[in-house]
């Protein structure tokens, strides 16, 4: 047999039903909903009558909307179209008898974080979701993506979706990396490589000592971003790390069943010899704390660097960069550490866990933010939170000055009360720095959690390692 | 779904690369729970002042743009978020074809759900249709999904490839889980064999 890699394993594993010309149906494990991309789905399956074909392998959780202050559960606290999308999917959840977690209950956070939290999301498996952050569970060793709301109804009534298969495509960091370094940097440092349209067509493995060596958290904060690189998913191959964090979950297997999981999750990995379409290969040595000074994830240097001009670049980026650091109100040349912060915003999927919470804590102990600074930290679930809580972490988050609130997707993308105003500068560990994505003329920075803390301790884009 | 056969339209250049779906529709137009109505608020912060007036130099508020059906776009197209919004808000404003160089998957797929066809082709094919957009009203480009082909308002004819399997639905306006559906046997199989495999699922 030809060897394969990891995602032709999976892929194999998965395949329902395949036409001549290749698109096939691929089965999905596992559905995961939320209250934005879903209600149109639930209400294509009421007009049509059709039902929910596997409601067991379904979750939903509501997230986007979510206020995170903690008098969320006044209704006032939601505007009346937040509120209706809520409501919604709490209606829908019950309706087609979906596993369901309410804003009111303690496990409710940012869907990507509640499906590996609780055990849902395990290695070989196929996971979408309307949310284009689905790549996160690719840290697991699962084939994890996006879909439009099209595609979520029809997942609800198939447990299927129509596919081409992706090409493969191999990112390796090896060697390790260098103190103050983290997975946010090591997830930007690659679409600043490859660029956001450099995965297009491919699912990604990332391969090398680098990510051997990270925790599940990290891993997710990689994969969280490969569609910022354009990539369908990305993977990394499960091991002992992944065993570990998965063993115990409430909705892990067991017993007998978990022997037998672990003896096949142990086939996942890529063959010797297996093919790949495109390498980029990275040494984790050279990569630095690095922060975006534009409008796209793909515009990322090192802390140490200045604002590039437009001339810098080639073809259409040229008036892209241009517009970017228009809206940005930046001027080539500038050093990025002279760059001052408004806010700081430490959350979402991408860095909203419990990984997260320590390294900021690890900077800001003992220590205030600057005067006037506006800055919060929303863990990614309500277990996030309380195991914070427990660590002690949030006495010092408080301590320190910051905001520490309840769960959610919070100001990653701001569809709550959670905005940046006209012209305001935040240092923010969510995954897009889009125009307008945390609110109307918002100007965002894409930094690691670390690397956000130490921005709303002195006001200004601060290398970490200044401060470690 | 609305049938794709053959437009014959106004074409509007927005050669900026990177075209992300907040621009396309920012999340505040998210919160509708229906699938219509989104149209007047395509591109928004592209297309409206604070105030609700147009931004006068934005391309779909030029008057030989307002009735644009074909886009002719930047590198790129529609990344960022799996939003199906986006290509609602692109067919609600009337907009049914879409050519760049690239798109984002994600996007890509979602615009073949809604009627909406996009065109990849390479950098100068994608150049030679922004300059003939650049004309305006007068020059109307016909797009034939049937025969694959783009003819430019001076009777240049481009091939584009385009997957068969969504060309067929495409062409007959056909619903996915509808077809879907007619594989159950094959679903149900699939199920059975998995439990075996791995019951644990």
């Amino acid at each position: 047999m030809s060897p394969k890699t990891l995602y032709d394993k999976i892929w194999d594993a998965h395949v329902a039903h395949e036409a001549e010309d290749g698109t096939s149906l691929l089965y999905i494990d596992r559905h995961l909903v939320h209250e934005v991309t879903s209600p149109q789905a639930f209400e294509g399956l009421r007009m049509t009558g059709r039902k929910v074909h596997a409601p067991d392998k379904t979750i939903a959780v509501p997230d986007h909307n979510v206020p995170t202050t903690l008098d969320r559960a006044d209704p006032a606290t939601m505007t009346k179209e937040s509120r209706i999308q809520v409501e919604a999917l709490d209606k829908n959840a019950r309706e087609f008898g979906v596993h369901y977690y309410p804003v009111s209950d303690v496990r409710q956070g940012i869907v990507h974080i509640v499906g590996p939290e609780n055990g849902w999301t395990l290695p070989g498996m196929t996971v979408v979701c309307g949310d284009s952050h689905t790549a996160t569970h690719g840290a697991f060793g699962a084939l994890a993506h996006g879909i439009g709301t099209s595609e979520v109804e029809h997942v609800l009534a198939t447990q299927t979706l129509i596919q081409k298969k992706s090409k493969n495509m191999k990112v390796e960091v090896t060697g390790k990396l260098r103190p103050g370094v983290t997975p946010k940097d090591v997830t930007l440092a690659i679409i600043g490589e490859t660029g956001t349209g450099g995965g297009t067509g491919y699912v990604i493995e990332y391969c090398g000592e680098v990510f051997r060596d990270m925790s599940m958290e990290g891993r997710m904060t990689v994969c969280n971003m490969a569609i910022e690189g354009g990539a369908r998913a990305g993977l990394v191959a499960p091991d002992e790390t992944t065993f570990e964090y998965v063993k115990g979950r409430t909705h892990a297997p067991k017993g007998a069943q978990w022997e037998a999981a672990l003896n096949w999750w142990k086939t996942l990995f890529t063959d010797e010899g297996a093919h790949f379409d495109k390498v980029v290969t990275i040494r984790g040595e050279d990569i630095e704390p690095v922060v975006t000074w534009g409008t796209s994830p793909e515009d990322v240097l090192p802390i140490t660097g200045v604002v590039p001009a437009p001339e810098d670049f080639e073809g259409g980026k040229v008036e892209a960069a241009r517009r970017s650091l228009d809206y940005m109100g930046l001027t080539p040349g500038q050093k990025l550490t002279d760059i001052e912060i408004d806010t700081v915003f430490i959350g979402s999927c991408t860095n909203g866990r419990i990984e997260d919470m320590r390294a900021v804590a690890d900077v800001v102990k003992g220590k205030k933010i600057k005067d006037g600074m506006r800055a919060m930290i929303v863990p990614g679930s309500g277990l996030v939170r309380a195991q914070a809580e427990e660590e002690g972490l949030a006495a010092i988050f408080e301590e320190a000055g910051f905001e520490w609130r309840l769960a959610g997707c919070s100001m990653c993308l701001a569809m709550n009360p959670d905005q940046l105003s006209e012209g305001e500068r935040c240092a923010a560990t969510s995954n897009r720095n889009f125009e307008g994505r945390q609110g109307y003329k918002g100007r965002t920075h894409l930094v690691s959690p670390a690397m956000a803390a130490a921005a709303a301790l002195t006001g200004k884009l601060t290398d970490v390692r200044e401060l470690i | 779904m609305e049938k794709f056969q053959k437009l014959q339209g106004i074409a509007a250049p927005m050669p900026l690369v990177n075209i992300d779906t907040d621009m396309i529709i920012p999340k505040v137009f998210l919160k509708s729970i229906q699938r219509t109505g989104f149209g007047k608020n395509l591109f928004d912060e592209m297309r409206y002042n604070r105030d609700g007036t147009e931004i006068e130099d934005f391309v779909l508020n030029k008057p030989q743009y307002r009735d644009a059906e074909i886009l002719i776009a930047g590198d790129n197209f529609g990344c960022g978020s799996s939003r199906e919004h986006a290509p609602w808000a692109i067919a609600d404003f009337g907009i049914k074809c879409i050519v760049s160089t690239s798109f984002a998957d994600i996007f890509f797929n979602n615009s073949f759900k809604n009627g909406i066809l996009p065109i990849v082709l390479p950098q100068e094919q994608v150049n030679i249709l922004m300059a003939d957009a650049e004309k305006g009203a007068n020059a109307r480009m016909t797009v034939d999904l049937e025969t694959q082909e783009i003819t430019t308002s001076d009777g240049e004819v481009i091939p584009f490839e385009v997957d068969a399997f969504k060309k067929h639905c495409l062409l007959n306006g056909l619903d996915d889980i509808g077809l879907t559906m007619e594989k159950a046997d094959s679903i149900k199989a699939f199920e059975a064999k998995a439990a075996q495999e791995r019951p644990w699922v």
